[in-house]
């Protein structure tokens, strides 16, 4: 028997390391993120001046700072523009600075000061020399913006930063200049257009252009520049055209601007039913992820597990402690953090067989009742060592962050790999019940317990061996979730309703069953939550299993044959 | 009705010595503790506070609900995971009565609209708030409410056979969407923070001390009669075809007997009595909210039972009150011993007492005699 055991084990851990390994296969794989983040873009310039100047440029670039100073607003616009004409290699320095309220002027030495703060610590530069001052002077004040200033200032931060050797820099530059294009950054943009190799940056430039026609005299130039901009999806895009429509007098471009509003809207719904569908997916994911175990524990040994939603607690407490334990490594200890909360999960959920549900077979509501004891001890003792607050659990940077397949349709990295991962826990979970010699003696024992003991099965060791598998997956599923949630002491019982649901509504001991069930429930909650709220679509959602039990009692995929009517 | 037919009593009272017991206790602390309340000055070591009354009023009204989940679970093996969903509607009917009371006496001072819908900028009462005025039309709604939700509920679920494991399971996700439809503001029921500040009923001060003495002699003779109507209907021949029902559904339906009828009815009369345990509970707590709704209540409710001892009726008496005395004991004492306690609890009597405190009581008899 040991041997025996030892071989399936063998087995277990085997199809666990294949699981694992698909798993870091699919993490590590990381696609480029298109940073177009202004503040990144900023920080990205990392000297704030160049020192070394000619002499008469000197002059100029501080006459102009000195002017600036005590300018009005407007006359600031005009100091502005012409720091950028000039392109003096200290003007960038100023533009950000007073774009970011940074900038000063100092009376007493009439400097012009550049703040920057590190640690909390505020240290003063001189714009021009770069020189470091102290405390900055005793008589210094803050050189002001307002708004229209600040959205020139903006786009002329851009101008310089469109020559930049970052592709990225280049990429956010010209989406900045899109709201202040004017005929002389049009014509700038042009230029770049000619010597830009980046095919990203290029359709950005063609984009931008195109807007700036559609306030064109030219009537020929609208209608084209219409044309361009049909296909885009983007908010900017949609505004210009919806705008355009209001003051345009040419029938024709009138003709094509109302069928590219039509086009694009009809795009960006299809777009919205293409995010409701992941999103629902990505729900249906995490419940499939929280009731699989809770199908092999329920649903093939027929155990009613009240404490399978705090075996998933136990598995996001177990990413948290890995955290801890490797505290710089984070996207590794995700991956370690599965096969040890299999492990951590599945041995409480063997000894919770061993210890109470084997004197309580075939009295299915007692096992209920002692295994809602067993999730009490659990959550209390959850609560005595990590405190009954939330604990956060840190995500990966594999798995933060945007998949942008256009400007209306993004997907976030760690719902699709959850999504990713419930498939490959599921396809494990199918291979191991159905293609290893634990899964015929799971699946024999379920059937027809004293037939699989005449032929030699070791009934209790198979039922504590199913158990821990069932278990296990539950703190599998617990890593997962605590990538989506808070991991707390209360993180099971938000789960475990639900994962009974997904169970007798997908049909009693079948996995295809709570694959399907799950990922229905979760589309259909997320396609209805638009029109009646998160919390009808929720109570529509149990209503609609209490019914439908009702009708169909073996869920959607019922057993067939003797173990049907066994149950 | 039975109370008047001595006949009827004698016949429930002569099979069981235990019930007798139980009887002449409960009737002594009816009794007992309001005289030990206004006999004695405060004082006095025999002196019972408003705040002891208050608390055992309320294990009353728990002990209530437990008889009402011993008269399914235990006599005809239906395990209700949903039963506070009756006892939390039976006590919102009542809340909705106490709250009409308040009249102009809320922070609002609206002398119709309840202050929360007041502050929820609601012009006028919502259609299911008028008749709640009138105490015998909350009194009535008190039963009729739960009532009418068992009999749709348990239509559905025991026409389609639907049984054991299955229908705890849906009845636990019935009191799941109860309440989160109850947390919503738009329902009208006070949302969050539910119904409370509770000024008096039927005219009298719910802070005064006769009204507490007279809640408290109400609740006991309330379970008083709950347990003994519950021991008619067992000891009749309708309760000896659900004891049927329990040991062997589809034999009893192959008799000819309609098993979902029997069913049913005894399931809206236990509904009915939950309902009547929260009605109770809700004037001596002062508040109720979806909190009440919550799966956990129901699945304790369920362990007092197990932890009496189900099948007796007074087991369940027991257990409720044992089990909230060591609640109320730890949760002041030992905070965070109580739910290790619980959860012990739970496996302890479901592995080694099937038959709850009173049936260890049985075997030590029966090891003596």
């Amino acid at each position: 028997m040991r041997q025996l055991l030892e071989g399936m084990s063998a087995k277990v851990s085997r199809l666990l390391m294949l699981l694992i390994m698909l798993f870091v296969g699919v993490a590590t794989y990381q696609p480029l993120h298109a940073s177009t983040d202004y503040e990144d873009v900023i920080e990205a310039e990392e000297s704030l001046v160049d020192t070394a100047l000619p002499a008469d440029q000197t002059e100029e670039f501080s006459n102009a700072l000195a002017q600036l100073a005590s300018a009005s607003f407007s006359k600031k616009e005009d100091l502005t523009s012409e720091l950028v004409a000039k392109r003096f290699p200290g003007s960038r320095g100023v533009l950000v600075a007073l774009l970011e309220n940074q900038l000063y002027a100092d009376k007493s030495s009439g400097k012009v000061l550049i703040l920057s703060e590190q640690d909390g610590e505020k240290t003063y530069h001189d714009a021009i020399s770069g020189e470091l001052i102290a405390d900055g002077g005793s008589d210094k004040k803050r050189i002001t913006t307002n708004n229209s200033l600040r959205k020139k200032l903006r786009g002329d931060i851009a101008i310089f930063d469109l020559h930049s050797e970052d592709r990225n820099v280049r990429l956010g530059a010209v989406q900045q200049l899109r709201d202040v294009v004017d005929q002389s950054v049009a014509t700038m943009l042009m230029k770049q257009q000619s010597i830009e190799k980046d095919d990203d940056v290029i359709e950005e430039i063609r984009v931008t252009l195109a807007i700036f026609d559609l306030g064109s005299e030219d009537s020929e130039a609208r209608l084209a520049a219409v044309e361009a901009l049909d296909g885009e999806l983007g908010n900017d895009v949609f505004n210009q055209i919806s705008a355009l429509l209001h003051s345009e007098e040419d029938k024709e471009v009138i003709k094509a601007a109302q069928a590219t509003i039509k086009r694009i809207e009809g795009k960006r719904d299809f777009y919205s039913l293409l995010e409701t569908a992941f999103f629902g997916l990505s729900f249906g994911s995490v419940l499939v992820l929280a009731a699989i175990g809770l199908a092999i524990t329920f649903g093939v040994m027929g155990v009613i597990n009240m404490a399978h939603g705090e075996l998933i607690m136990l598995g996001a407490y177990t990413t948290f402690v890995m955290q801890q334990l490797l505290p710089d490594h984070i996207g590794l200890s995700i991956i370690l953090s599965i096969p040890a909360a299999f492990l951590v999960s599945g041995l409480v959920g063997i000894g919770i067989e061993r210890g109470v549900v084997r004197f309580l077979y075939g009295r299915p509501l007692e096992t209920l009742l002692a295994t809602f004891g067993v999730s009490l001890i659990l959550q209390q003792l959850v609560r005595t060592i990590f405190s009954p607050l939330n604990r956060s659990v840190q995500t990966p940077e594999m798995m933060s962050g945007l998949l942008r397949f256009n400007e209306v349709f993004a997907v976030t990295y760690n719902r699709l790999y959850i999504l990713i991962f419930t498939f490959i826990v599921f396809a494990g979970l199918w291979l191991i019940l159905n293609k290893t010699s634990l899964g015929l003696k799971v699946r024999a024992v379920s059937q027809n317990r004293q037939m699989a003991r005449a032929m030699g099965v070791r009934t209790a060791r198979v039922d504590a061996l199913t158990f821990g598998l069932g278990s296990g997956v539950a703190g599998i599923a617990g890593v997962a979730l605590s990538q989506l949630t808070n991991v707390g002491p209360n993180l099971g019982q938000a789960y475990i309703i639900d994962s009974f649901m997904v169970v007798v509504f997908g049909g009693v001991g079948n996995l295809w069953g709570t694959l399907v069930g799950g990922m229905t429930l979760g589309v259909a909650t997320k396609f209805l939550e638009p029109h009646v709220g998160a919390v009808v679509a929720k109570i529509i959602m149990l209503v609609f299993i209490i019914l439908f039990i009702q009708r169909r009692k073996q869920g959607l995929f019922p057993q067939k044959g003797r173990a049907a009517s066994g149950a | 009705m039975t109370l008047q037919d001595h006949s009827a009593i004698s016949r429930v009272m002569r099979s069981d010595r235990g019930i007798k017991w139980f009887v002449g206790l409960l009737l002594a602390a009816a009794v007992l503790l309001p005289l030990g309340h206004l006999l004695f000055p405060p004082e006095s070591s025999l002196h019972v506070s408003t705040y002891t009354l208050g608390l055992v009023g309320k294990y009353m009204t728990y002990a209530l609900l437990a008889v009402s989940i011993d008269l399914i679970w235990g006599y005809c093996g239906i395990l209700s995971l949903g039963h506070t969903a009756f006892f939390a509607l039976g006590g919102y009917a009542m809340g909705m009565y106490l709250m009409r009371q308040i009249g102009t006496r809320g922070v609002y001072g609206d002398p119709l609209l309840p202050d929360f819908m007041v502050f929820l900028n609601w012009d006028s009462l919502p259609w299911y708030w008028h008749g709640f005025d009138m105490f015998w039309f909350a009194a009535v709604m008190v039963v009729l409410a739960p009532g009418l939700l068992a009999l749709v509920f348990g239509w559905f679920a025991f026409q389609s056979r639907v049984v054991g494991v299955y229908f705890s399971i849906i009845t636990q996700a019935l009191t799941f969407a109860l309440l989160l439809a109850f947390f919503r503001n738009e329902m009208g029921f006070g949302g969050n923070n539910g119904l409370t500040d509770f000024k008096e009923l039927l005219g009298f001060d719910l802070q005064a001390s006769s009204t507490r003495v007279g809640l408290y002699v109400t609740s006991a003779l309330a379970l008083l009669a709950g347990v003994l109507v519950c021991r008619w209907i067992v000891a009749s021949r309708f309760g000896r075809i659900i004891a049927a029902i329990r040991d062997s559904e589809s034999r009893t339906r192959f008799i000819g007997y309609r098993v979902e009828h029997y069913k049913l009815w005894l399931f809206c009369f236990s509904a009915m009595l939950a309902g009547i345990a929260g009605a109770l509970y809700v004037p001596q707590v002062g508040i109720i909210n979806p909190g009440e709704f919550a799966p956990i209540n129901s699945i304790e409710a369920v362990v007092w039972v197990a932890v009496g001892g189900r099948g007796t009726l007074y087991g369940a008496v027991v257990g409720a009150i044992l089990v909230n005395y060591a609640k109320s004991y730890f949760t002041m004492a030992w905070p965070e011993a109580w739910l290790y306690a619980l959860g012990v609890l739970f496996v302890l009597v479901t592995l080694f007492l099937p038959k709850g405190v009173l049936g260890l009581l049985q075997r030590f008899k029966r090891a003596e005699s």
